[in-house]
């Protein structure tokens, strides 16, 4: 039956697109018939979990553009094991991908997945252990190992889905390899797409869209390829429609205007592009290294070049080279290549050298946990420098806020001439969120490199008495010759130990920030303007929080946040925000002591970052929740988490 | 004004810019009195008078210790930074800006100890700028403590009993660099030939590289004194292709070997003798490609070029939602 339709749908791969063909009218009349059927949901999380190779992340993704393409709001989180190839059927080494489709726009990963597709037990077993399936959540898995030569594995299988369907879960045994077998020799290669169009069937998605996404996706392969894809594409769906009494449709949301779908780092790289820098120094360091990845693909077509530098300090002090020669350069590391840096960094903050900083944040201390999402890095962005190196901190919120940061950051590193840290982190790094396309504005380009003659008796560190704002002199200016130093010096910028002189470069240095600072705007509320406690949060954690509000707003809880964008320095009226609410709680991705600990107590606990940074400005009892599990935090587990806050007394 | 008035006007202006050795001096020198370093400014300056390198072009970037002080007493762009990054600082100038001259001053523990792995991968990206080596065997403005080219059995506040490593020999290991590409050894007693191997280091193409051994009269008083009254035990390299000695320093310096430049295995034999000294130039590839990052081809980007461009890359990520908003 199912090769009947494949041999209809056989075509090359350049008239997948046509929307007449004999195949799409068939698919389209039983697509109709199914929608009728089909369960309406506001929004299901979708998981592809998978051994390393197999494909599962770029099933994930392909599906996650299709819904988009349909109109659907979506996130999509990455599933990455530490090593490259980690052993086969094992539970450290799950790969795969989650995807949350809503018909709404979508903030953050979610909590527990609805529905779960594992190409074998012990990758879904990871997830079990996760506690990443929701009561009752529908899994598919691949049916071969029921059967398998080992009899252990044989036995580990049935004891799984044995369990699984004890524990009240939907699960489905599919011949996913026999299927694929159907069509190609090697069903390593190609389960994924016949996945895809599993899911394209259950979720009722456009066909003609999923072929689209596929010929897309491997558009630099061979037609071969595509088309090979393509088949498995469509015996997935078939199969499902089939075989598969399920069926959902997510309505879309009203976005109409055009969207780009990129992961952070991505997005970093488009903005770094849009903010007018050429110059992007670095080392390979995970999760950054995607975005050099990206840049290193197309930024020579803006003139543009990706150094990477023998080490991180080396990739610092060449952006710094390149920064003082002409334009504003970036240096994109992660936590341990950022504490490498931080000498260098104290040197353009100290020479007032123009310098973006990315730190994309990973778990640590140390070598930490590589490819896991932590926010552990705040404070040591403010005050990492040795001496006082008052440097600008901001954080993107979103994989949108990725991009329009770094232009701001850009802007901000050149009129003040300061070192501007970017921070974002692992789960913004790879994640996959759709934004409305920018619209690029010549404006946000940095300016030419100004090569006038500087006017005669012109000072190169000319520092203004009231905003610490000096003019710099780049090489070609005729008259603006002066020796650049890292020691303290005078406004000629010559070596001065004097202690006037120390002092009044200092206070420079550090008027730049509140000349920033007043150009803040106070950031708004989330939820309602007073009440009964107020979140603050900054960084990837926005829209998990800004969720848990929802949640418990339509609970009836007085509760609302504040999300920081700017974090040195802070904008006016945090303050003012802060009092009208009858407690306070920071919710952030890095560690706290827990007053459930019995050798902890008010006079030794260690608070997370940015409530340590709040309490010493503000002056306010402010409390904090935090995890550090490496994962993004979910909105379910948030909003748990201050239901237990707003019920304590005194706290 | 007619275009015969503006002339001669014109000319006159280009006689008046001519830069005197004075138009390259910027503060006054503080290193000791006896300092190899000041031949080397003497040697340099003159260099960028007889070069007319525009002073505002011509950029002196730096690390820390005492030769690193260099670029305060240039009257040029000077980039005094931190201790052993000197050399990543000015590659970055240098693919921003390659219109400008760019010159690496540091030493010895600047550039062999804490800024080694920046030295060996410098010599591997061979950009175009001209990188002077101050040896002078000795920490000197941290007050004496041994320095990875101090002489073997070295006493020093941080080796009482004398050092017991070799030391490192900084021409050999650049010349074990595959990009290697001009690579000298002068020393701050002959300073005729200090000009001369920097002239030839700034002439080429790709980054040169010049060991300057540096005599400390503070804390290493007396290291070179047997070279210095002895002129046999100085071995001038000549050739063609390298420099060539003045007829009267020939005459009193009389050991001589023609070397060509361009072969490499004996300018490794020649870089491992200590006594004699070599001086000249030791190796010159001019075919050793400069790193030059894939920046796209040398035009103007202009706003308009770069927005297009964007517009591009985001038409690849765009979607446009075909069931949006119906329901």
């Amino acid at each position: 039956m199912s090769t009947q339709i494949l041999d209809e749908t056989r075509q090359p791969a350049e008239d997948v697109t046509n929307a007449d063909s004999s195949a799409s009218r068939a698919d389209k009349s039983r697509s109709a018939s199914r929608d009728k059927d089909a369960v309406i949901l506001e929004e299901h999380i979708v998981e592809v979990i998978s051994d390393s190779g197999e494909g599962a992340q770029r099933c994930g993704q392909s599906f996650g553009s299709i819904a988009a393409r349909m109109g659907n709001g979506i996130w999509t989180v990455e599933i990455i094991p530490a090593e490259i190839q980690p052993p086969a059927r094992s539970i450290a080494g799950a790969s795969g991908i989650r995807i949350r489709l809503a018909s709404r726009r979508v903030t953050n990963g979610g909590d527990e997945a609805d529905l779960i597709v594992a190409f074998n037990e012990q990758v879904l077993l990871k997830r079990v252990r996760d506690n990443e399936l929701k009561p009752g959540c529908i899994v598919l898995i691949e049916n071969k190992w029921r059967h398998d030569q080992d009899a252990g594995i044989a036995a580990s299988y049935a004891a799984t889905i044995d369990k699984l369907i004890a524990d009240g879960h939907g699960v489905h045994e599919i011949p996913m390899e026999e299927e694929c077998l159907r069509y190609v020799d090697n069903a390593k290669r190609g389960k994924n797409m016949f996945v895809l169009g599993m899911l394209s069937a259950i979720y009722s998605l456009d066909l003609e869209a999923a072929r689209n996404q596929v010929a897309f996706a491997f558009a630099k392969k061979s037609s071969a390829v595509v088309e090979s894809n393509i088949k498995l594409l469509n015996a997935g769906h078939e199969w499902a429609l089939e075989n598969l009494d399920m069926c959902f449709r997510i309505p879309p949301s009203d976005v109409h205007e055009p969207q780009i779908v990129v992961n952070g780092n991505v997005s970093l790289g488009l903005g770094l592009m849009a903010s007018g820098m050429e110059i992007c120094a670095m080392y390979p360091i995970t999760p950054a290294t995607s975005a050099s990845h990206y840049l290193s693909d197309v930024f020579h077509n803006v003139g543009g070049a990706v150094h990477q530098a023998e080490d991180e300090i080396a990739a610092c002090a060449f952006a710094i080279g390149a920064s003082y020669a002409g334009k504003c350069a970036a240096t994109i590391t992660s936590g341990p290549g950022f504490a490498l840096k931080q000498e260098t960094i104290g040197l353009a903050v100290m020479a007032e050298i123009p310098l973006v900083v990315i730190n994309v944040q990973r778990g640590g201390p140390s070598t930490g946990l590589p490819t896991k999402a932590e926010q552990g890095d705040l404070l040591f962005a403010c005050f990492g420098g040795h001496g006082d190196t008052p440097n600008v901190v901001m954080a993107a919120a979103d994989i949108e806020d990725c991009f329009y940061s770094v232009i701001a950051a850009r802007k901000i590193a050149e009129t003040f001439n300061t070192v501007v840290v970017v921070l974002t982190d692992a789960s913004l790094a790879s994640a996959q969120q759709p934004y409305p396309r920018p619209k690029i504005d010549t404006d946000w380009l940095a300016p030419p490199i100004n090569q006038n003659a500087v006017p005669e008796g012109a000072k190169p560190y000319d520092w203004d008495a009231t905003t610490g704002l000096a003019n710099r002199f780049i090489p070609g200016q005729p008259n603006g010759m002066h020796c650049l130093t890292g020691l303290a010096h005078d406004r000629m910028s010559r070596v001065a130990y004097e202690p006037d002189i120390n002092e009044e470069g200092m206070r420079s240095r550090s008027l730049k920030l509140a000349a920033l600072q007043k150009t803040l705007k106070t950031p708004l509320v989330y939820g309602g303007d007073e009440g009964d406690m107020l979140i603050v949060g900054w960084g990837s954690t926005k829209g998990a929080i800004e969720e848990a509000v929802d949640r418990l707003r339509a609970d009836g809880h007085k509760v609302s946040s504040l999300h920081l964008k700017f974090l040195q320095p802070m904008a006016s009226g945090i303050g003012d925000v802060l009092k009208r609410f009858k407690r306070v709680l920071t919710v952030e991705s890095n560690w706290s002591d827990s007053l459930d600990d019995t050798i902890i107590d008010e006079e030794n606990r260690r608070y997370s970052e940015l409530a340590w940074l709040l309490r010493a400005r503000y002056l306010v009892d402010i409390d904090c929740w935090s995890e550090v599990r490496g994962q993004p935090l979910k909105p379910g587990v948030i909003a748990t988490a201050i239901r237990e806050k707003l019920h304590q007394k005194g706290k | 004004m007619t275009m015969d008035a503006a002339a001669p006007h014109c000319l006159l202006g280009m006689f008046d810019e001519d830069y005197t050795l004075d138009d390259y001096k910027g503060a006054e020198p503080r290193w000791c009195v006896g300092c190899g370093d000041s031949a080397i400014l003497a040697a340099v300056q003159r260099l960028c008078r007889d070069e007319q390198l525009a002073p505002e072009k011509t950029v002196f970037v730096s690390g820390i210790g005492c030769s690193s002080r260099f670029p305060h007493y240039m009257h040029t762009y000077g980039f005094h930074g931190l201790h052993g990054r000197a050399l990543p600082v000015a590659e970055g100038i240098k693919l921003q800006r390659p219109d400008l001259h760019v010159f690496v001053i540091t030493g010895d523990g600047d550039c062999c100890s804490i800024g080694t792995a920046h030295w060996i991968h410098a010599i591997r990206y061979n950009m175009d700028m001209t990188v002077l080596v101050l040896d002078n065997g000795i920490y000197g403005l941290t007050k004496n403590q041994a320095s990875p080219t101090s002489p073997l059995g070295l006493k020093s506040n941080t080796t009482p009993q004398g050092t017991v490593l070799e030391p490192i020999n900084p021409i050999s290991v650049t010349l074990g660099i595959r990009n290697a590409s001009f690579v000298a050894q002068a020393v701050d007693w002959i300073p005729e030939l200090v000009h001369d191997i920097v002239d030839a280091a700034f002439q080429h193409k790709g980054l040169s590289f010049v060991r300057v051994l540096q005599r400390c009269p503070e804390y290493l008083d007396g290291r070179y004194d047997a070279w210095v009254k002895d002129p046999g035990k100085m071995l001038l390299l000549n050739h063609e292709n390298g420099i060539q000695t003045s007829p009267a320093l020939a005459s009193v310096y009389k050991n001589h070997e023609i070397h060509d430049p361009a072969d490499r295995n004996r300018a490794r034999e020649i870089a491992s003798t200590s006594d004699p000294i070599p001086v000249g130039v030791l190796y010159r590839n001019q075919s050793i490609p400069c790193y030059e990052n894939p920046r796209g081809p040398d035009r103007l980007y202009t706003p308009d070029v770069v927005k297009g461009v964007l517009e591009k890359e985001l038409d690849r990520f765009t979607i446009q939602a075909v069931g949006g908003g119906g329901d």
